[in-house]
């Protein structure tokens, strides 16, 4: 009746209860506080039913933000346990929890806090960019975000009921099969990981169709925002990329659920060829994080250096040039499986050859500094210390690319080093930049400038102090994963520095909450009634803060780069204002319908509770249907109306 | 008149040169679907691969010249390739506004896969049957696989043609089903052209 | 945007810390310098792969120092409130500099490239090493979740401890019967992985005698942290006089006791055995290679 699903699935090692135990209080906490403020109508309307971009981009970036702290969670467990279990004390996690607790760590950050960060961006400002009212398919975006919501669900769900992948964030067979795994961990990670893969592919078909055929009238492909390119590259990277994951995900699947025989040791099965195709996949998702990165410093340094972004041109074509060489580099993650030597070597230099494009957009960053007038906005600090932390972990990058240094680095500290050194000097610093920089806009206020820089402070320090030792560390020969050391290896006293920058990052993401928490309590302080409070340069800032929910009352014309900057200097003419009926899609309660169904059959399909599992599988497919049925109904705002909205918006913003 | 609607659908928009206040649904939906087409083609590139890679591993057990039937392929291939020509003629009738000429031709195309369907099935009993499952070997396995994927997908393409003809026999030729049962067909013969890969790669050169 | 900012002070911060981080390191590098395996190896191999990463480091440098300069110096100069440097809003273009930062990089990665296809070659792990001495064969297995190596010739085995003579090649053939690992000694060269059902090979050379820390560097289950073992590079004479004693262990490595052996089990000390099961390492891979009779 409930599969493998026992009452021993809800008992914990000790401090994974507290962590259930507070989730529980959270989640019970939330539910007493909208039911007291009587907000379920205004939730379910507003929010879960919600089509319109922005809305989903900011509940992207709040999903993004809860598991980031449960990725964190982790990510400090893990390096309390490395400071303290040395010689004869094994710490305070077991061999077996402290592999969950990696496990979890790297699936959380990749697919829920990086996916998430991506997507938010992309439905935040994309559309503002390109100065299209909606998304190409509102629908397939609102499910692509349950989707993404349903994975990230069950990863908290994993925490409570069962046990959770001990197998690492890419869950290599054999050790994942069957045989080595037996149990629901491997199977909750399959189930999440591919519920939240199929929610990312069918989200960049949606932008990628979006920017292809909505930009407003003018903007050709030169003369569109970094920002949208970057993204434009993201979206070719996941409609390329993540079919391979799906179907990888499904083989996997189909050995442990039906004694299949593809990447077993016995039977014929090839192991090997499950860490090309997952790797196929994962080198081109490493570039979908970073390169909508790239696209925020492309934003951030030219509006904060007062100058245009120096060599656009070049600019764009690096995107491609790293967009098409991110598809032939994958073996660098496994150089030491025992390929020919021919092999390794031409991975290796097509790994080296990314450097250059990617040296190359840090250059033309640094020269449209050059001669500009530089405003060190908080953004800019996050550009500044992405420069120089980002620049080491690529240069780290160039020496593991080259097979016979990876030999002696693979699996080591090192390569956490030099990852952690792009996904948070890169990344992470990237989305807080990007972060600080159009919050004013989605919200109407600016967050509170004096935290946010005590932030960055703890960040820089922290990261500093609790990656740099991982270098030397890894060339002691400490490995990654590891739980338990003895102590005449003479690791103990780098755990203990790198615990403690562990402690003070988690200060400065403190310090950030807390300014977030306080920004929005005093949000009548640092009001945005421009619309416009960087002197921005692209259209998103001609729109009001918060922008209205057609975005645009009149479709804008541009043609230049830059065309906010453009109609500033007198170069291009404000624009008319005619304005026509506007025509926005309904609310649907369809795609919540679906990512909660998506849950439950994700749910089910892990502990063999299989006659769950085909009721929720069926309950998706009704959904679909009805979607699919009858005719796209849209709500209109008649002319008159927008343009007393309009009217409304402008008079007290000028006064 | 409805048929001069569905004719009017509006252009394409290369490069923006006029605004388009009606969002141009036609163009987006069929643009975005051939990008859903091509992650599917990458799915089954990613199936082909492994088939590829592993059709040799049979472990102790049966080779491809050993168990693959030939003439049921090639029988299954006709009757595919024949449910694309009426899946063909179905979209040239709802261009005609024919709206009983479009159910039945669904129909029939829905019969042609069905049976497509029937064929794959008994093929897979028979193997099973005679000991040769997909938990026997790594060829087995990715046989059925890369095969039954393929199946899955005609069986989908099955139901979306049902629904389909319960759209049209009830509503009609309109944009919206018009629109549907074209990327419709651009599923089912994407599945076609599959299924000619599929009989190339696995039967005849397994056999060969 | 018209707040004062202390750019002074934020730039001499960061600058600071990573002055700290930089100049740190060498006196850090020096403190440890009896930990850090890879940088101050006792083997040929790893001698090779730490030179040719100083190398590839060294020419990266030419590109990150002038990065970090530029940095530092056009946050300075160019800060809004200096008003006495040039504001050129309309400098969005440079063909000199385009081809600079496009075509340098593009030389110095050529040169890491040539020099990475040759370096890749000659320390290609299954390429034997030049020496006038016989080359040692130890075949290594990966357990669950231990170390076991066998010495077909001289017909014995050991669990979590291997020795050979210095200065001469020793000849790793291995595989494993659990899930994937990867079989490292820092000291002496880099790793690879050992996978069931197929065999790798990988050849190192001491230098010196000495004791080396070797591990598993791939994730392969629960006991996987304990999988740390001692490689002992010893003198001719007491490499033959070792393996004389434990030819006389009481212990004997029969297929019988192998399938003991690999059941799964933890922090396993060493273990020393007269290894009498014939081709035990081929046997062990050919059982995954057919259907076996349970």
């Amino acid at each position: 009746m409930f599969g493998k699903l026992t009452p021993e699935a809800f008992i914990h090692e000790g401090s994974q209860n507290f962590a259930v135990i507070m989730v529980v209080l959270t989640g019970i906490g939330l539910a007493a506080l909208l039911t007291y403020f009587k907000l379920w109508k205004w939730l379910w309307k507003e929010w879960l039913t919600t089509v319109d971009p922005k809305r989903l981009g900011i509940m992207y970036i709040i999903v993004a933000l809860l598991m980031f702290m449960k990725g964190f969670a982790d990510a400090f467990m893990m390096r309390l346990q490395q400071a303290l279990s040395v010689g004869d004390s094994h710490g305070f996690i077991s061999p077996g929890h402290f592999q969950e607790i990696f496990s979890a760590h790297g699936t959380t950050m990749i697919f829920f806090v990086g996916m998430g960060v991506v997507f938010a961006l992309m439905n935040l400002i994309v559309p503002l960019q390109i100065g299209a009212r909606d998304v190409a398919f509102p629908f397939l975006n609102a499910l692509g975000f349950w989707l993404f919501a349903a994975g990230a669900m069950l990863t908290v769900v994993s925490l409570a009921i069962g046990k959770f992948s001990a197998t690492g964030w890419l869950a290599y067979p054999p050790l994942s099969g069957i045989e080595y795994s037996p149990g629901e961990g491997v199977d909750y990670w399959i189930w999440l990981v591919q519920i939240s893969g199929v929610g990312s592919t069918i989200s960049g078909i949606n932008f990628l169709v979006t920017i292809l055929k909505m930009r407003c009238p003018g903007m050709t492909w030169m003369k569109m925002p970094i920002f949208t390119w970057s993204g434009l590259c993201a979206m070719v990277l996941i409609i390329f990329a993540f079919p391979i994951l799906t179907a990888t995900l499904a083989l996997l699947t189909l050995d442990r659920y039906l004694g299949m025989h593809f990447f077993t040791a016995g039977g014929g099965g090839n192991l090997m060829m499950y860490v090309n195709l997952i790797w196929a996949w994962g080198h081109p998702e490493v570039y979908i994080l970073i390169l909508p990165i790239f696209g925020i410093f492309s934003e951030v340094v030219p509006t904060f250096s007062e100058k245009r972004l120096f060599g656009y041109a070049s600019m764009v074509w690096a995107l491609v040039v790293i967009t098409f060489l991110s598809f032939v580099v994958w073996l660098h993650h496994f150089f030491t499986m025992g390929a020919s030597s021919n092999v390794n070597a031409f991975f290796g230099i097509m790994t080296m050859l990314i450097a250059v494009p990617t040296g190359v957009k840090i250059f033309n960053w640094l020269f449209t500094k050059f001669r500009g007038r530089i405003h060190f906005e908080t953004p800019m600090l996050w550009f500044f210390a992405f420069v120089l932390n980002f620049t080491v972990g690529g240069m780290t990058g160039v020496l593991l690319s080259s097979p016979p240094v990876d030999f002696q680095a693979h699996n080591s500290l090192f390569l956490i080093a030099h990852f952690h050194g792009m996904v948070i000097g890169g990344v992470l610093f990237g989305f807080f930049a990007g972060f600080t920089y159009w919050f004013p806009k989605f919200t109407g206020f600016l967050l509170d400038d004096k935290l946010n820089r005590y932030a960055f402070w703890c960040w820089f320090g922290g990261f500093l102090l609790a990656f740099m030792p991982l270098y030397m560390l890894g060339f002691m020969g400490a490995t990654r994963r590891l739980d338990h050391y003895e102590a005449a290896t003479g690791w103990h006293p780098l755990f203990i520095v790198v615990f403690i920058g562990a402690i003070i990052i988690l200060i400065g993401a403190s310090i950030q909450f807390y300014g977030l928490i306080e920004s929005i309590i005093n949000r009548d302080k640092n009001r945005d009634t421009t619309g416009d409070p960087w002197n921005g340069r692209t259209l998103e800032w001609s729109t009001p803060s918060p922008p209205p929910v057609y975005n645009f009352a009149v479709i804008p014309t541009v043609s230049s780069v830059d065309p906010l900057w453009a109609i500033k200097r007198g170069q291009a003419p404000k624009p008319a204002e005619t304005y026509e009926d506007i025509h926005l899609p309904v609310n649907t309660p369809l795609a919540f319908f679906i990512g909660m169904l998506a849950i439950a059959f994700g749910f089910a399909m892990t502990w063999y509770i299989f006659w769950l599992g085909a009721i929720s599988f069926i309950g998706i497919l009704t959904c679909v249907v009805i979607r699919l049925s009858g005719k796209d109904k849209f709500e209109i705002i008649p002319a008159e109306e927008v343009k007393k909205m309009e009217a409304a918006r402008r008079s007290p913003a000028s006064a | 008149m409805t048929s001069l609607t569905v004719h009017q659908t509006p252009e394409a928009h290369p490069d923006t040169s006029t605004p388009d206040p009606h969002q141009d649904t036609f163009s987006k939906t069929v643009l975005g679907f051939w990008m859903y087409l091509m992650t599917d083609c990458l799915l089954f590139g990613t199936l082909f691969a492994t088939y590829a890679v592993l059709h040799n591993s049979t472990f102790g057990g049966p080779t491809s010249h050993e168990i693959y039937n030939l003439s049921t392929a090639f029988i299954e291939t006709m009757i595919l390739l024949l449910s694309s020509v009426t899946c063909g003629l179905a979209v040239l009738a709802s261009l005609k506004n024919a709206k009983a000429s479009v159910v039945a031709w669904l129909l029939v195309t829905f019969l042609l896969g069905a049976t497509f369907i029937a064929f794959e099935l008994t093929e897979f009993h028979h193997l099973i049957q005679d000991g040769h499952s997909w938990q026997k070997s790594a060829f087995l396995s990715s046989f059925f696989t890369l095969v039954g994927t393929h199946g899955t997908h005609v069986s989908v393409g099955l139901f979306w043609m049902l629904v389909l003809i319960l759209q049209v026999f009830f509503a009609g030729i309109t944009v919206d089903t018009f629109r549907r049962l074209v990327v419709f067909s651009m599923f089912w013969h994407f599945l076609d052209l599959i299924w000619i890969f599929i009989y190339t790669f696995v039967y005849l050169m397994g056999v060969i | 945007m018209a707040r004062k900012r202390p750019i002074r002070l934020i730039l001499v911060l960061t600058g600071y810390i990573l002055f700290l981080f930089m100049f740190m390191q060498p006196f850090l590098v020096y403190q440890f310098r009896d930990y850090i395996a890879v940088l101050f190896p006792k083997g040929i191999i790893a001698l090779e792969q730490r030179n040719l990463l100083l190398i590839i480091q060294g020419i990266m440098l030419l590109v990150i120092i002038p990065v970090y300069i530029l940095t530092f110096i056009f946050s300075w100069k160019y800060r809004a409130a200096n008003k006495r440097a040039t504001y050129d809003p309309d400098l969005v273009d440079n063909k000199l500099a385009e081809v600079i930062w496009w075509g340098l990089p593009l030389v110095l990665t050529l040169i890491v490239s040539v020099l990475t296809w040759q370096k890749t070659h000659e320390l290609d792990p299954y390429k034997p090493l030049q020496s006038d001495k016989k080359p040692v064969t130890i075949q290594v297995i990966a357990l669950q979740w231990k170390w076991l190596f066998l010495y077909p010739e001289e017909k014995i085995a050991t669990v979590n401890f291997l020795q050979f003579p210095e200065k001469t090649p020793v000849h790793f053939v291995l595989t494993a019967d659990a899930p994937t690992n990867s079989f490292w000694i820092p000291r002496l060269g880099g790793q690879i992985y050992a996978m069931p059902k197929m065999r790798t090979e990988l050849y190192l050379m001491a230098d010196d005698a000495g004791d080396f820390r070797g591990s598993s560097a791939n994730l392969s289950g629960e006991g996987f942290a304990g999988m740390h073992f001692i490689a002992r590079a010893s003198s001719e004479k007491d490499y033959q006089e070792w393996v004389e004693s434990v030819k006389k262990s009481s212990h004997t490595l029969s297929l019988e006791e192998y399938q003991k052996l690999a059941l799964p089990s933890q922090n396993n000390p060493e273990g020393h055995y007269q290894l009498q099961a014939d081709n035990l390492f081929d046997k062990i891979i050919d059982k995954y290679m057919h259907p076996q009779e349970k």
